[in-house]
Formats: C-alpha cells, sequence, structure tokens
C-alpha cells in the first residue's frame, strides 16, 4: 500500500468516526427536545388514562394496597451532575488536534515502514478519545432524561392524588382482572386422565436427558428366528466385517503408498501383489459373504418357509472364507492367474468359491421351491438370478477354451463387469427390496417397476463389459455394442431408483427417527449417480479424458462402496438386532454413517478432478511423468478420505460386537415374569 | 401371471436370457478372434530368458499400473508408432496349468504402456537400476522399488551383473549389488517388447480424435517453434535426468559434454539417430538410437539438440531444421554401411 492511500483511508476514518458522532450527538438533542414538546400538549385526564394502561399487574397491586393506606410515599431523588461543557470542547479541541497533526506533517519519510506504524499508532488513541467523547455525551443525556422522567413521576403522584378514588379503584381492579385472565390448559383434553387402550404407545421416554446424538429409535421386537439360521448368519457376518477390515486396511496401506512409494521394500506387500489383495478380498470376502448372509434371512422368509438346509449354508461359508485366506497367500506369494482384474485368484481357489456358491444356489432353489407363498416375492428373483448369474460367469471366466490371444480380453471385460452388475448389485437389490419396505414399514412403491428393472438389467448390463476396452484391439462393434449397452443402464436405473424413492413416499419423516433408514438413502443416491456416472464414462469421448486414470478407480468406490457396502450395512444394522436382541450405540453408527460418507467424498471428488486433468495432460501430449507429479496432492487427498473410510470400518466393527456381544437391556416386566416362571417350574417338580 | 409364481420358469428364463447373452457378446466374439487372428509373419516370439521374465511381470502384478494396448487415439502415438491389433495378441496362450493366458493389455496406466518399452529403452543398465529402485533414475517415480530382485555379494563371480546404486538407495546394504536371476529374466522380457511392423503393403490403422492442429499440419505457415524441453522429457530425461547431469557411472551427463557444445552437430545427429557405445569401457551404459526408434521427426532432433545446447549452463551454437535434416541423411547412409 502506497503512503497516499495510507493517508487516505486513516483521513477517512477520521471523517467518518466525526460523521457519525454528529449524527449520534443530533439524533441525542432531538430526542431530548421531543420530550419537552410531547409534555406540554398533554391533558391531566388523557395522562392518567395512558398511565393506567402501562400497569402491570403487580403494579396495580401496589398501587390497590397504597391507595388503601392512603399514603403517598415520597420519591428520593439524587442530584445529578453536569459534565461541563469545557469539557466537550477539550475532547473536540484534542481531537482536532491530532487529526491536523497526522494531516500536516510530509515528507519523504512517509513511505517509511515505521512511519505508518507510528501513524496508525496515534490514530487510536485518536479514535479513542473520539469513542470516550460520544460515551461521555450520551450519559450526559441519560441524566437529563432521567430527571425529566423523575418529573413525570411527580406529576403522576399529583394526578393520582387529585383523582376520584372510587373511580380509581373501579378502574384498577377491571384492568387488573383483565390483565390476571390466563387458560387452564384443560379446555381441550378435559380433566379424564389418559390411558392407551389399544396399546399403540412404544418406547415412552420420559425422562429424555441431555442426548449427546440426536435418539434414534430402537429395533422393534419381531417374531424370534430359528437359533441354528440366526448362528449361521451371524457367523457369515462376522466373517464379511473381518474380510472387510483385512481388506480396507490392505487399501488403505496401497492408498500410503501412491504417496510414500518407498514405505517398504518386501515383495509380499509389493504394490503390484497388493493391489489384488485388497480387491479380492472386499469382493468375495466381504461384500460376497455380507450379502449371502442378509440373503440367507431373506430367502427363506419371504417365502414363509424356514431354509432348507443349514448344514449347506455353514459348508458354503467355510469354503467361500476358505477361498479368500488361500487366495490372498497366493497372491502375496506372486501365484496368480495372469493380471486380469478380479480374477486374479487361480483356478483351484476360485474352484473353492465357486462350489460355495453352487451350493448356495441349491440352498436357495430348495427353500423358494418350498415357500409357502403362492407368488416368488421380487427380492427372491434378484437373489436367485444373481447367484446363478455368478455361477455362469465363474465359469465362462475360467474355462480354458475360449481364452486365447484377445480372447482373454473380451471375457475379461465381460466377467469383471458381470461380477459387478450381476453378482453384486443384481443380489444386493435384492435384498434392498426386501429391507427398505420393511424399515419403513409399508410396501414397495411398485412391484413391476421392480421386474421392469430385473429384465432390463439382465439386457443391457450383459452387453457392457467391453466397455473396458474402448479404443483397445477387440472389435470395434463390440466396444459399440457395450456403449450402447451402457446408455439403455439408464432404464434399470431410473426404474429401480424411481421405485425406491416413491417407497419412501409419505414416509420421509421416518428418516429422522431411524439409524438404518440414512444407510439406505445414501446407497440410493449412489446407486442414481455413480451407475449414470458409469453410463456417462462409457461414451467414446469421455473414455479418451478418463480411461486408464485414477477416474475408474473413484467410480469402482463409488458404486463398489457407496452403493453395496451402504445396502449392506443398512441391512445388517436392521437385521443382526432381530437375532441377537442387542442393538449397536447408536454415537458409534453415526460415527460409522458420516466417517464413511465423509470420507467416500474425500476419496472420490480429488481423485475425479485430478484425473480429468490429467487425462487432459495427457491428451495434450504433454510429458508422462508431469502427470504424475500433477496426481501428487490428489493422491494425498485420497489416502485421507481412505483414511477416514478405514476409521469407520473400525467403528463398525465395533458396532458388530456390540450387537453381539453388548450389554443386553434388562427389561424388568420380562425378567419377572421369566422368574415367576421358574419359580412355577420349581414348585411343579417339588409337587 | 403364472409364469412369474412358478420358480422352476422364471428362473430357466432369466438363466436362458443371460446365457444367450452371453453366448453372444462374449463366447462367439471370443472364438472368432482365436480363430480368425494369426501372428504376424515377422512377428518374433519370446526366448526362453523373457518367457521367464514374463512370468515375474505377471506374478509381481505389474499389469496394475502398466498397460500394454497402443490404443487407436492420437494421444496413445507416445506409446507406439502404430495402434495395436488383434494379431499382436495372437501368439499368447494359456501359461500353464494353473495359470490363464495373460495378453496383460491392463485397465489402468498409472505408470507408462510398455507396448514399446523395449524400443524405447533398450539399455539393460538403466533398467536394472530403475528395477531396484526407481527413483534412482526417474525422482518423481512413484514405482514400488524390486530390491528383492536382486543379490548383495561381497566377492564377485563370473557372470555377475553388476549394479551401480547411489549410497542413499542402498539403505544399508554393504557389498556389490548384482542383479539376480529373476530382474535379468524381466530386463529380457521388457527389451523384447516391440511392436513388431506390419507386412509390407499392410495398411496401418489409424489414430483417430487428432488434435486440431496436427489436422492443419498440411497447411503452409510459420514453422511453429517445438517445445525442446517437453521432447527431452519425453525422451532423454529418463536417462539423462532433468538436469542434464547424467547418472554418475551409468549415464553420461549432457552439462558441459564436449559433444553436445560441439559447433559441428554431425556427431550428436549420429548418436541421436543410431546410437552410441564408445564409453561403454568407462562403465556408461550403450545408448540406442533413440530418434531412429521414436521415429522422430528432424524439427523435433532439431528442437531437442536446441534445448540440450542452450540449458544447464551450456551455450552452444543453434542448429537448424535444415541442417538437422542433412546430417540425418548423411548418417544414415553412415550406418548402413
Amino acid at each position: 500500500m502506497s503512503f497516499t492511500s495510507v493517508l487516505l483511508w486513516a483521513c477517512f476514518l477520521v471523517l467518518l468516526t466525526a460523521f457519525l458522532v454528529s449524527v449520534f450527538i443530533y439524533n441525542r438533542v432531538k430526542q431530548a427536545k421531543d420530550l419537552l414538546k410531547n409534555r406540554s400538549y398533554r391533558g391531566p385526564e388523557s395522562q392518567l388514562q395512558q398511565h393506567l394502561n402501562t400497569f402491570s399487574s403487580s403494579q396495580i397491586e401496589a398501587l390497590q394496597n397504597h391507595l388503601k393506606k392512603k399514603r403517598i410515599a415520597g420519591v428520593k431523588l439524587t442530584k445529578s451532575r453536569l459534565l461541563s461543557l469545557g469539557t466537550i470542547i477539550f475532547l473536540i479541541f484534542s481531537s482536532q488536534q491530532g487529526f491536523s497533526q497526522t494531516t500536516n506533517t510530509s515528507g519523504s519519510i512517509w513511505t517509511e515502514g515505521g512511519v505508518i506504524i507510528t501513524l496508525i499508532l496515534i490514530l487510536i488513541p485518536i479514535l479513542a478519545g473520539i469513542w470516550l467523547m460520544m460515551v461521555k455525551v450520551n450519559n450526559l443525556f441519560r441524566q437529563y432524561q432521567d430527571k425529566q422522567k423523575v418529573q413525570e413521576a411527580d406529576e403522576l403522584v399529583r394526578l393520582l392524588d387529585q383523582a376520584d378514588q372510587v373511580a380509581l379503584q373501579k378502574a384498577l381492579s377491571k384492568r387488573k382482572d383483565a390483565l390476571d385472565y390466563a387458560l387452564t390448559n384443560k379446555e381441550l383434553s378435559g380433566t379424564i386422565p389418559a390411558e392407551d387402550e389399544k396399546g399403540l404407545l412404544h418406547q415412552i421416554q420420559s425422562d429424555p436427558g441431555l442426548p449427546v446424538v440426536a435418539l434414534k429409535k430402537r429395533a422393534l421386537k419381531r417374531p424370534g428366528v430359528d437359533p441354528a439360521l440366526s448362528k449361521l448368519i451371524l457367523w457369515y457376518l462376522g466373517a464379511a466385517t473381518f474380510w472387510l477390515l483385512f481388506g480396507t486396511t490392505v487399501g488403505e496401506y496401497l492408498g500410503i503408498k501412491f504417496v510414500a512409494p518407498d514405505a517398504d521394500q518386501l515383495s509380499w506387500l509389493s504394490f503390484g501383489r497388493l493391489r489384488p489383495v485388497h480387491t479380492n478380498a472386499v469382493f468375495w470376502g466381504w461384500a460376497s459373504l455380507g450379502m449371502i448372509g442378509l440373503g440367507l434371512y431373506v430367502v427363506p422368509r419371504v417365502g414363509n418357509a424356514p431354509l432348507a438346509s443349514i448344514k449347506m449354508g455353514w459348508y458354503s461359508l467355510w469354503l467361500i472364507n476358505a477361498a479368500v485366506v488361500v487366495g490372498s497367500l497366493c497372491l502375496m506369494a506372486g501365484i496368480n492367474n495372469g493380471g486380469g482384474e478380479y480374477r486374479e485368484y487361480i483356478w483351484p481357489v476360485m474352484l473353492l468359491f465357486g462350489i460355495g456358491l453352487i451350493l448356495t444356489l441349491i440352498n436357495f432353489l430348495q427353500t423358494v421351491a418350498r415357500r409357502k407363498t403362492k407368488e416368488i416375492y421380487i427380492s427372491n428373483w434378484y437373489i436367485v438370478a444373481s447367484v446363478i448369474f455368478a455361477i455362469v460367469i465363474s465359469v465362462v471366466a475360467y474355462v480354458p477354451w475360449w481364452q486365447d490371444g484377445l480372447g482373454e480380453t473380451i471375457i475379461q471385460g465381460y466377467y469383471m463387469h458381470q461380477g459387478v452388475g450381476m453378482w453384486f448389485m443384481l443380489f444386493t437389490l435384492g435384498i434392498v427390496y426386501y429391507f427398505l419396505p420393511q424399515q419403513l414399514n409399508k410396501p414397495i412403491y411398485s412391484y413391476s417397476l421392480g421386474i421392469l428393472a430385473f429384465w432390463t438389467q439382465i439386457l443391457f448390463y450383459t452387453l457392457i463389459g467391453t466397455h473396458h476396452f474402448v479404443f483397445s484391439s477387440i472389435p470395434w462393434w463390440l466396444q459399440t455394442v457395450a456403449i450402447l449397452g451402457s446408455m439403455g443402464m439408464v432404464i434399470p436405473v431410473a426404474a429401480g431408483t424411481t421405485n425406491f424413492i416413491m417407497t419412501f413416499k409419505g414416509a420421509w419423516h421416518k428418516v429422522l427417527s431411524s439409524y438404518t433408514l440414512p444407510f439406505f438413502i445414501v446407497g440410493i443416491i449412489f446407486y442414481f449417480t455413480g451407475s449414470l456416472q458409469g453410463t456417462a464414462e462409457a461414451f467414446r469421448t469421455t473414455n479418451l479424458v478418463w480411461h486408464f486414470t485414477d477416474f475408474t478407480v473413484a467410480h469402482s468406490h463409488l458404486t463398489m462402496y457407496g452403493i453395496i457396502c451402504f445396502f449392506l450395512w443398512a441391512g445388517i444394522y436392521a437385521l443382526v438386532p432381530r437375532l441377537t436382541g442387542k442393538e449397536a450405540p447408536q454415537i458409534t453408527v453415526g460415527a460409522h454413517f458420516w466417517l464413511a460418507l465423509i470420507g467416500l467424498m474425500f476419496y472420490t471428488i480429488p481423485l475425479m478432478y485430478g484425473s480429468t486433468l490429467k487425462g487432459l495432460m495427457w491428451m495434450d501430449g504433454k510429458p508422462f511423468i508431469d502427470s504424475v507429479v500433477f496426481m501428487a496432492p490428489y493422491w494425498l487427498w485420497r489416502a485421507i478420505g481412505g483414511s477416514l473410510m478405514w476409521l469407520s470400518h473400525l467403528f463398525f466393527a465395533y458396532n458388530f460386537y456390540k450387537m453381539l456381544k453388548g450389554n443386553k437391556t434388562i427389561d424388568v416386566t420380562e425378567v419377572a415374569i421369566e422368574k415367576l416362571n421358574l419359580s412355577n417350574a420349581s414348585a411343579e417338580i417339588k409337587l | 401371471m403364472d409364469f412369474f409364481n412358478n420358480h422352476k420358469q422364471l428362473f430357466t428364463a432369466a438363466f436362458l436370457l443371460f446365457a444367450v447373452l452371453t453366448l453372444f457378446v462374449c463366447i462367439i466374439p471370443a472364438f472368432n478372434n482365436e480363430q480368425n487372428n494369426a501372428p504376424l509373419p515377422n512377428a518374433i516370439p519370446l526366448d526362453e530368458q523373457a518367457i521367464l521374465g514374463k512370468a515375474v511381470f505377471i506374478a509381481n502384478g505389474c499389469v496394475a499400473c502398466h498397460t500394454q494396448q497402443v490404443r487407436n487415439v492420437d494421444m496413445d502415438k507416445v506409446w507406439g508408432s502404430r495402434p495395436s491389433i488383434a494379431a499382436d495378441y495372437a501368439d499368447i496362450h494359456r501359461t500353464d496349468t494353473w495359470r490363464n493366458t495373460a495378453t496383460l493389455m491392463g485397465t489402468e496406466r498409472t505408470g507408462p504402456d510398455l507396448t514399446n518399452i523395449g524400443l524405447r529403452q533398450p539399455s539393460i543398465d538403466w533398467h536394472l537400476v530403475h528395477l531396484y529402485n526407481p527413483r534412482i533414475v526417474v525422482k518423481e517415480s512413484i514405482m514400488p522399488a524390486y530390491p528383492f530382485l536382486f543379490e548383495v555379494k561381497n566377492k564377485l563371480e563370473e557372470g555377475d551383473v553388476v549394479v551401480n546404486v547411489p549410497d542413499e538407495f542402498r539403505n544399508g546394504r554393504k557389498g556389490k549389488i548384482i542383479a539376480g536371476a529373476e530382474a535379468l529374466q524381466l530386463v529380457a522380457y521388457l527389451k523384447a517388447l516391440k511392436q513388431t511392423k506390419l507386412p509390407d503393403g499392410t495398411p496401418e490403422p489409424d489414430f483417430l480424435y487428432k488434435k486440431p492442429g496436427d489436422l492443419g499440419s498440411a497447411k503452409k505457415g510459420e514453422p511453429k517453434e517445438l517445445n525442446g524441453a517437453m521432447l527431452y522429457t519425453n525422451n532423454c530425461q529418463s536417462c539423462h535426468q532433468g538436469n542434464g547431469e547424467g547418472l554418475k557411472g551409468a549415464f553420461p551427463a549432457l552439462k558441459g559434454s564436449k559433444i553436445v557444445l560441439d559447433d559441428n552437430p554431425e556427431l550428436m545427429v549420429d548418436i541421436i539417430m543410431n546410437g552410441y557405445s564408445a564409453r561403454e569401457n568407462e562403465g556408461y551404459g550403450a545408448m540406442p538410437a533413440v530418434g531412429t526408434n521414436s521415429k522422430l521427426k528432424p524439427e523435433e532432433i532439431a528442437a531437442i539438440m536446441n534445448h540440450e545446447k542452450t540449458s544447464w549452463g551450456n551455450n552452444a551454437k543453434k542448429v537448424t531444421t535444415e541442417q538437422v535434416k542433412e546430417l540425418m541423411e548423411v548418417v544414415k547412409v553412415k550406418a548402413s554401411k
């Protein structure tokens, strides 16, 4: 800032203050004048009436008492002291002095920083002086005003003395009655005590305390679940939770390696080996086991028949877990299938998983066959079909006859995307079609929309695999089919989203009091945005910018995490309390939700932004290493977001533990009944 | 509808729809590709070392970051002289009983594409140092280090390949650092990755989505000054480094180099076009024929040379495109002799 501008600012400041001071003083003087004017215009009668209207009930009471005693107390006044005019003049003068000093001095030293600082230091006491003057003036006028009011009070005393005592008494008591009028608060409810004859009220909280987080509704008690099935499901979900922790710990470490590539130099932990460990563990370990676990509850429940075979469920659980354990060890030891994403486990390992799937399919099909309902609920369409499709794609991907040369790539595109869309997405949608209406306590909005989404998903999704290899050497027509299929996916996605959102219609208020519904809502939002983002990415023009960049990584996390994981968590928080009778602390559920959501945003948004610019750099022909350097801050953000997500999983694991082993809230009545039963039983034995 | 209430019919229908679609978009195209593509006539199959090296490449999951496909889009021109075609992959078969075919086309390009790495970077020395720790040669690299592919020995034996690792990257390892068998195999594989020339007369597929500027390259006008620094980064920097000082004992410095500062540019053009191995006895690696391998144009070479002649304190006479064009003819004749 140049010297002149500093000076101008100083002048402006001082002038502004002076202006404000003068406006203030003018205002005060005017008020004082008005006070005088009003007094002279009022007649004695109207004045008394006016005073009466301003009295409060207690004041009237005091006055009445006083009138009874017929004694008027004198008001003692303290004399006020006037500040001499000389002081004001002095203050104005001194400020004028200071002002002129700052403006009159001139010379080259003005540009020195020290001088400017000095000027500012000088301005401070000047402004303080002006402020002090304002305070003093204000005091002066207030004291004047007070004096006026005391005079007015004297006048009131005189008026009350002179007035007709009977009329005054009457007016006062009338006014007091009017002021004291109040409702009884029982005009609407009556006086009969309330009773809940229909048993409609639950979970009444008479002592809400001071909650740290908003209190959500607790899970409703449901008819008991077969303990054997319950145990099986909990083992599935527990194993899934373990793989989530394991898989994302690996993922978190991989994210760190982008920022610190020399974090370790061990072969078993090198990036290329760990990456598939992460993806496969969260796919086949966490998401698959989680889905099947929830499916084991949904499939028998919607058919109103018990699960066909609990034993088969256990076999399948062990097989899938074994596949992920052996698979992870193989990958770290450098034994993999040859590089196709999510196809890194060698066939003997994947065979374990495949047998697990076949057992699950047989189990589900038999359960559906034994259903007691006529129709097959839509959930079971999705769930059973997804298991069938998962087996088909695994066979297609691992059978060797059509894998030579580019055949491998065509199969790879098909396999990796069908794995995502026909296994994870389809199964998860089946879970949502059961748990969402259940949590909202109303039927799904449209059964036919669900059916439309089901068939169109099969029709379009099956085609889109090769959009991972746009511009590669696979046939051009196949790429075009994939792109068209991706566009067709708008139909099932829009149908599914509409169906879910419309199910919420009229029940949105339930979101506020539920801790599972927010997970569903996030899942639905990402189902729509994430899936349509996939469509947008498939176009040839967008592929130019985004293909091969970290955009793909961001997209896969928006979908696999934003959709699948959030829906699974929603399902788990809805189901497990039913099985165990225990709930997770709501504060840690909240922590899990927000950390996961915020973490996901920190993970994906910088990555999408950075990779878009990276793609543009490539198109510009910038040196490759420049794009690596450019991405560094975005990779750091990814690591930060990833850390938050990882932290949320710790909360989730804790919540799961609490749902399993947490302290059961003791229901007094239930314990009492139990004790009575016990004593009855012992009495019977004695007899 | 009764159809929907019969689980056998419903799930059979869903299965059939999926299976038929799978057949048409996946299995039949894959079969077609297998049957209708043969390896190019002049394609050189991987030798024994390179096959072992490919196994190392697969085991370490290099495909997570490195693609092996030149797409038919203009931005991929830097990775190969022509777009990859199905025939390039036709000779890749199932690895063994346990492992599937590995075309290693990849879906992420966190690191550079490797389709043509054998041509772009044929120096064994560079690859070994780079594998030991990429940050020795490319400071900004985030590629993992692979010291576990190397051995530390106090006494050299016959046939040992010593890798010149600067002290700050040794992590306290004393003695000579020797390339292990796997490291040598991996480098053999990388060196074998070269695009095969199409048979004479076969038209090369086009690169699509050309930049607007490229389309107008035919129109006459002021020749645009090319960005020498960028071309240097793309073609020379990985060895000679951004500061032009090279790497002690591996890649010679260009800063203050006699050849670069020489007013007669013939030798410099010769080295760029035909490679150079005259300083191998000093421990420096042989330089590949970068200009020929990457099909650099005279104006590009001139831009690179002028960048080298005027950077890092170098202050030599600049060359013109015409000069370089003439010399390129001269050294071409020389090389063929």
